[in-house]
């Protein structure tokens, strides 16, 4: 099967993420200072906190979205720059309302003026369970359709990094157990980056959890959840370790 | 459909309620003709009025066409180039308060009494609503769009800036740009009119004034309710295709 072909591949290739000194500040203030994160390759990290801590910043910084960031250093973890290695997922799906879904999903071809194949792109949205909508306009589907489809279009971008900002946090609460389930299958092998408010959701497809918290923000690692991602969201341990770092969270 | 119908009643009524006014009134007949004397001249000038609305009819079109692709041009221009935006942009908004028509015996002077005159009014005054609404457009990209076209492009060699404004920007404004082409088209024909006005020898706009000098009212009015029909019909039918071809543009006019 070339897409358990494509996931073997990436596991070999995968980078993680080296972050040293990284500061940010907005006008008077500052969002976080000297700050260091490593993101272990091939595995998910979560990243929590509060919101308005910067959670969000960081994670644009890194996709090199944030022209006032600075580092000290902002590489993969093998030296090499991580332009041009990341996909980025937002919390709005981002479809372009002009192209069909499948258009959308080889948009970035396109704008790299290369010729998008269409066989991956068909077989990426069969993967999502969107094989019957490719032609569709982005209007005619419903929210957890739309971010199935950016969740394809990450995935056509075919990089060792995926760097995802509370990407499930705008569809109904069924929709987004579905989501995280698919997304954690897809995403297997690749070193991700998932912002997230949600205890839970970081509970279920993170291999670690971060939380960043404090002014200027500081990272704390938290914990290491047993077992594999997606652990299944029935778990009641997973619950009581969720109203747990709630707790964290507010105190 | 029903709103059609309903302009349809709405505009009979209105008809109906001139002629009774002239009737009850008994207003002279080269003071206000009634619809029906409008409608006989009408019938008995449909040649004359013709050739006349042919040519308003081609300073129209010739106007938008010049109109829109310079203001098109222009909103291009300047976003891509931001040094020429802020020296030009201030100027622009100031600009479009200067009355536009104040120009058109000077252009007539210039450009003598033919068509090249009333193609100028028209183009001019549409060139303003074209160029501030895609020049809007284009500048109000949703950022999230761009951040996305940032990291698939990022690390490759070639610039993309004219890619990302050929497959971003440009299509992201082309909603906007149609609010400006649909303010050009209800304006264009007031160009060509004035600028006829003002000196011609061809055009409904002198046929209208030529009228009035011989107190032929009723010719007068024939003309003019050609123009109005030139005029919603040409609005309606660039209506129609924007429409058409801009589908996923919400639509802006309630329903109800």
């Amino acid at each position: 099967m070339s897409a358990q072909h494509t996931t073997d591949a990436m596991v070999n290739s995968a980078v993680g993420i080296e972050l040293r000194r990284g500061t940010l500040v907005f006008g008077d203030k500052t969002v976080f200072k000297n700050l260091d994160l490593d993101v272990p390759a091939g595995r998910t990290t979560c990243l929590l906190g509060p919101s308005g801590v910067g959670k969000s910043s960081l994670l644009r910084m890194i996709a090199g979205l944030s022209p006032e960031a600075k580092a000290h250093k902002l590489t993969a973890d093998d030296d090499a720059p991580i332009q041009g290695r990341i996909a980025y997922m937002d919390q709005r799906d981002l479809l372009l309302p002009w192209l069909s879904v499948l258009e959308n999903v080889t948009l970035g071809a396109k704008l790299r003026h290369e010729h998008p194949s269409r066989e991956k792109a068909v077989a990426l949205l069969r993967r999502v369970g969107l094989e019957d909508e490719a032609e569709a306009s982005p209007a005619e589907l419903s929210g957890g359709m739309r971010q199935r489809a950016a969740l394809a279009r990450t995935l056509m971008e075919d990089r060792p990094i995926v760097l995802m900002d509370e990407p499930f946090s705008a569809v109904d609460a069924l929709t987004r157990l579905h989501l995280q389930d698919l997304a954690a299958e897809v995403l297997v092998g690749r070193t991700v980056m998932l912002v997230t408010h949600d205890p839970l959701e970081a509970l279920r497809l993170g291999h670690r959890i971060l939380v960043l918290r404090g002014e200027p923000a500081q990272l704390a690692p938290l914990i290491e959840p047993a077992g594999q991602p997606p652990r299944p969201a029935g778990d009641p341990a997973l619950h009581g370790q969720a109203a747990g770092i709630l707790r964290d969270l507010a105190g | 459909m029903q709103t059609a119908v309903r302009a349809v009643v709405t505009f009979v009524i209105l008809l109906a309620g001139w002629q009774m006014v002239v009737w009850i009134t008994g207003v002279a007949f080269f003071i206000l003709p009634g619809p029906i004397r409008v409608l006989n001249s009408l019938v008995q000038n449909l040649e004359l009025i013709s050739v006349h609305a042919a040519t308003t009819f081609l300073e129209i079109v010739l106007g938008l066409i010049y109109g829109c692709s310079l203001g098109m041009i222009s909103a291009i221009s300047l976003s891509w180039f931001p040094k020429v935006r802020h020296w030009l942009l201030p100027l622009l908004v100031v600009a479009q308060a200067i009355p536009v028509f104040a120009l058109a015996p000077v252009l007539v002077l210039w450009l003598g009494y033919g068509l090249a005159s009333k193609v100028m009014m028209a183009s001019l005054i549409i060139f303003f609503p074209v160029t501030a609404t895609f020049l809007d457009g284009l500048r109000r990209t949703d950022p999230g769009w761009l951040d996305l076209a940032h990291t698939m492009t990022a690390g490759q060699s070639t610039s993309h800036r004219w890619t990302i404004l050929r497959h971003i920007r440009i299509p992201a404004a082309l909603p906007t740009l149609a609010s400006g082409l649909r303010v050009a088209a209800a304006v264009a024909p007031i160009g060509a009119v004035v600028g006829e006005w003002v000196g011609s020898s061809a055009g409904l706009g002198y046929l209208m004034l030529h009228a009035n000098g011989r107190m032929q009212i009723d010719l007068l009015f024939a003309a003019l309710f050609v123009l109005a029909g030139m005029a919603v019909a040409l609005f309606f039918s660039l209506d129609w295709l924007l429409r058409r071809l801009l589908p996923w543009q919400p639509d802006s006019l309630p329903n109800d």
